[in-house]
């Protein structure tokens, strides 16, 4: 950084606003070379660092393999892998042969997994949020137990959950159908197309707390009159979340959804603990597929491929939400 | 530069959703050097009851290499759902241990990335010669017409463990000798929440483990002798269907099988819920569920008919761990007197002894110790009627697609659904489709 003598620098201790006299004496001395490259660059340069190391070179690295034949004949020499031009992408998207076709399916399901998903986190998120607005007893106990399976460590939870939604011995089962009679026969949860309920319960029971915290953050924001207000005008409850909460809160979600989204859709944490290494059709995310892709069969290419094709339509999507979503926001101060 | 690219490796692999990939490339040239020959790195597979248990014993033992060989062995036991991906990672960095070991059908795949040392008759002769060897257990180190790509270690076969009071209660006299036999008995049993016969239809590698020995029964193979899959010819449906009936048709299974993967088929042995398993060395874990040995016997699988023999009447994969050196060692006579150490006739001895395996080493197999009722079925089957599963380099992925295959089978036989040949030959269909060209 820059290079100042010891003598020169403003002494330790706590800072008083500049004095007559000071002012010159307390601000740091740049040298004029530093300054022409301008100091908000360099202060820059540790985070753009990291970042280059942590997300930008795996990511070039991996477009780099999408267009080789990496198998397991050349993973330790991948250089030396044979350049394949654009045959993964159209092995990945090529809709009649199998490895297109699960690839499809895999993203439908996906589409439907984000969708459910996100829509029941962030409605149960608003709705705790708003409910715990009101001060009454036993809040504080409320709002930790909701918060609780945010805390929790991920793989003991979902394993947990796995264990619950065993056919022969899992609570789930125990309570529908010995206790309840609500099903004929013990279905399977972690098998068949019922894993993709399983799947969606288990990611909305791990998720839906961070939405409730995002949502009660922003609504210590929201000034009290503005209720009061409404009250005296003879606003009923729905109306004030209508009119004064749901608005209020519409810069918070917008972000709110998008990191839902891309979460979810890129979870591979609870499909991974819940199935293991071969998830069942029904709940077959693009997470799993491509780790399967990669690191199961051994076909490194293949997998890069279906990973630069997600995030292209990762990026587009977001572009075009964020596109959607400033539009409403230009004259907001967000 | 190796070592960032080994951490580019690491990080690639950690931001999966964004990159799937593995990269690094450590390629070095031949067979190894001696530049540290102070010090070995060691990646044990888990054999025993836990890591815990498992670095005790090895530990111990590794002393005693230290002490006549002067070299440190630094241990690392890895979890079996771990070790295939780490030795993968391990070889895209090229920063991985000097010695490790392997599942013996993982042989021919992890030779085909080239990482491994080759076991030529020079590296052979430094540990003590090949001879010293059970043929069958040299049998799946690699494919046929190269170097072999590892060693043995511990070897282990498949036997029908079945419960005496449960076989008693329905009137079985004896243990069943042919398919036909075990399916009778299994009606017998199969009643009143008893069931006749376990299997853990979650696990792709059991899946395979038995397919591979229905085909052979059905004179099939998974592969060509090209190495082309062959999944869909009808020797390897018949033996697909076969398998799954005993759940679809026989109904000898219990459909909660189905999603088993993490062994409670012996628990259910041990709880007297099933009568039968198919297993390679379940004695520990019926002891520590509160068995005694005398509650169950232990006979050859089932064959079509006639006794257990090679061919039409291979009973069982030649299952076990082969011990590999990777080819960028630092230190490679020190992995040398290490493999020759745990291959010696004392160690074989012991470690066998205390993981219930069975010594791929003709000296240590006269011990009396494999000569219990169950070690005697387990060794004799190894060396009369087992065969490796293909020794070809898409091993892995054979048993992933057709395990996974396999899995989907058990889900529709479970759930009621029809299991017809046509459907399990669209699975296997599938399957094939799905491997690498």
């Amino acid at each position: 950084m820059t290079a100042t003598a010891a003598h020169e620098q403003a002494p330790p201790g706590p800072s008083k606003g500049p004095g007559p006299g000071q002012r010159k004496q307390r601000r740091l001395r740049i040298p004029a070379k530093a300054r022409s490259i301008g100091l908000p660059y360099l202060l820059l340069v540790p985070a753009l660092l990291f970042e280059l190391f942590v997300h930008v070179v795996p990511m070039v690295v991996g477009i780099f393999m999408a267009f080789k034949e990496l198998t397991q004949f050349y993973i330790r020499d991948w250089g030396a892998a044979p350049w394949t031009g654009f045959d993964n992408f159209k092995l990945a998207v090529d809709f009649n042969q199998p490895v297109g076709k699960a690839l499809l399916h895999s993203f439908w399901v996906t589409c439907a997994f984000t969708a459910i998903t996100v829509l029941c986190c962030w409605l149960l998120g608003v709705a705790a949020a708003v409910f715990l607005q009101e001060n009454f007893k036993g809040r504080g106990l409320l709002r930790a137990i909701f918060l609780t399976p945010y805390a929790l460590p991920i793989y003991a939870a979902v394993i947990t959950w796995a264990f619950m939604f065993q056919r022969d011995n899992g609570m789930v089962n125990h309570i529908i159908h010995d206790q309840l009679g609500l099903t004929d026969d013990r279905p399977f949860w972690l098998l068949g197309d019922n894993s993709f309920v399983a799947l969606t319960v288990v990611a909305v029971w791990k998720t839906w707390p961070f939405a409730f915290l995002i949502v009660m953050a922003a609504l210590q924001n929201i000034p009290k009159d503005l209720y009061e207000a409404s009250a005296i005008d003879g606003a009923g409850i729905w109306q004030q979340i209508r009119r004064i909460t749901l608005p209020a809160l519409r810069p918070v979600n917008q972000v709110l959804v998008l990191v839902l989204f891309l979460w979810t859709f890129n979870d591979f944490n609870t499909p991974f603990i819940l199935f293991g290494d071969s998830a069942p059709e029904a709940a077959d995310l693009i997470s799993i597929h491509i780790y399967q892709s990669s690191f199961v069969s051994w076909n490194f290419g293949t997998g890069s491929a279906m990973s630069v094709l997600l995030l292209l339509f990762l990026l587009l999507v977001t572009a075009v939400y964020l596109m959607l979503t400033s539009r409403g926001r230009k004259g907001e101060n967000v | 530069m190796r070592r960032l690219r080994a951490a580019a490796t690491a990080v690639t692999v950690v931001t999966l959703a964004v990159t799937a990939s593995g990269c690094g490339g450590g390629s070095s040239a031949g067979g190894g050097s001696n530049n540290s020959p102070r010090t070995l790195t060691y990646w044990a597979s888990n054999q025993g009851p836990s890591i815990e248990a498992d670095k005790k014993i090895l530990t111990k033992e590794l002393a005693k290499f230290t002490q006549q060989t002067g070299i440190k062995v630094k241990l690392e036991v890895v979890p079996w759902a771990d070790l295939l991906n780490r030795v993968l990672a391990a070889t895209a960095s090229g920063e991985g241990p000097d010695v490790l070991n392997i599942g013996n059908s993982w042989s021919s795949s992890l030779q085909a990335t080239g990482a491994l040392l080759p076991w030529d008759a020079k590296n052979y002769k430094a540990i003590g010669g090949k001879d010293r060897f059970v043929e069958t257990a040299l049998s799946a180190t690699g494919a046929e017409d190269k170097d072999p790509a590892a060693v043995p270690l511990y070897s282990l076969s498949y036997a029908l463990y079945y419960n005496k009071k449960m076989f008693a209660d329905a009137g079985v006299s004896a243990p069943p000798k042919t398919w036909d036999e075990l399916v009778a008995a299994g009606k017998k049993i199969s009643k009143g929440g008893k069931w006749g016969l376990a299997a853990e239809g979650g696990n792709l590698s059991e899946n395979i483990h038995h397919a591979f020995v229905f085909g052979k029964q059905h004179g099939a193979d998974f592969f060509d002798a090209a190495g082309k899959p062959t999944f869909t010819s009808d020797g390897a449906v018949a033996a697909v269907k076969q398998y799954v009936d005993l759940m679809a048709k026989d109904k000898i299974i219990a459909p909660g099988n189905a999603e088993y993967a993490q062994n409670q088929s012996l628990q259910d042995f041990a709880n007297n819920k099933t009568a039968m398993v198919l297993w390679q060395a379940a004695a520990s874990t019926f002891k520590a569920h509160g068995m005694k040995p005398s509650d169950y016997g232990v006979v050859p699988v089932p064959v079509p008919s006639g006794t257990p023999d090679t061919g039409k009447n291979t009973n069982s994969m030649v299952a076990g761990i082969n011990i590999a050196v990777f080819k960028n060692t630092q230190n490679l006579k020190g992995a040398q007197k290490f493999v020759k150490f745990m291959t010696s006739e004392d160690e074989q001895k012991l470690l066998n002894k205390t993981y219930g395996s069975i010594p791929p080493v003709k000296d240590a197999q006269q011990d009396p110790a494999f000569d219990q009722p169950d070690t005697k079925v387990l060794r004799e089957t190894l060396v009369n009627s087992a065969s490796p599963l293909p020794n070809v380099p898409n091993e892995s992925q054979f048993e992933t697609t057709v395990g996974t295959a396999i899995k989907e089978l058990w889900a529709d036989a479970a759930a009621g659904r029809a299991v017809t040949t046509s459907s399990v030959k669209a699975r296997l269909t599938k399957a094939q489709q799905q491997m690498p060209k």
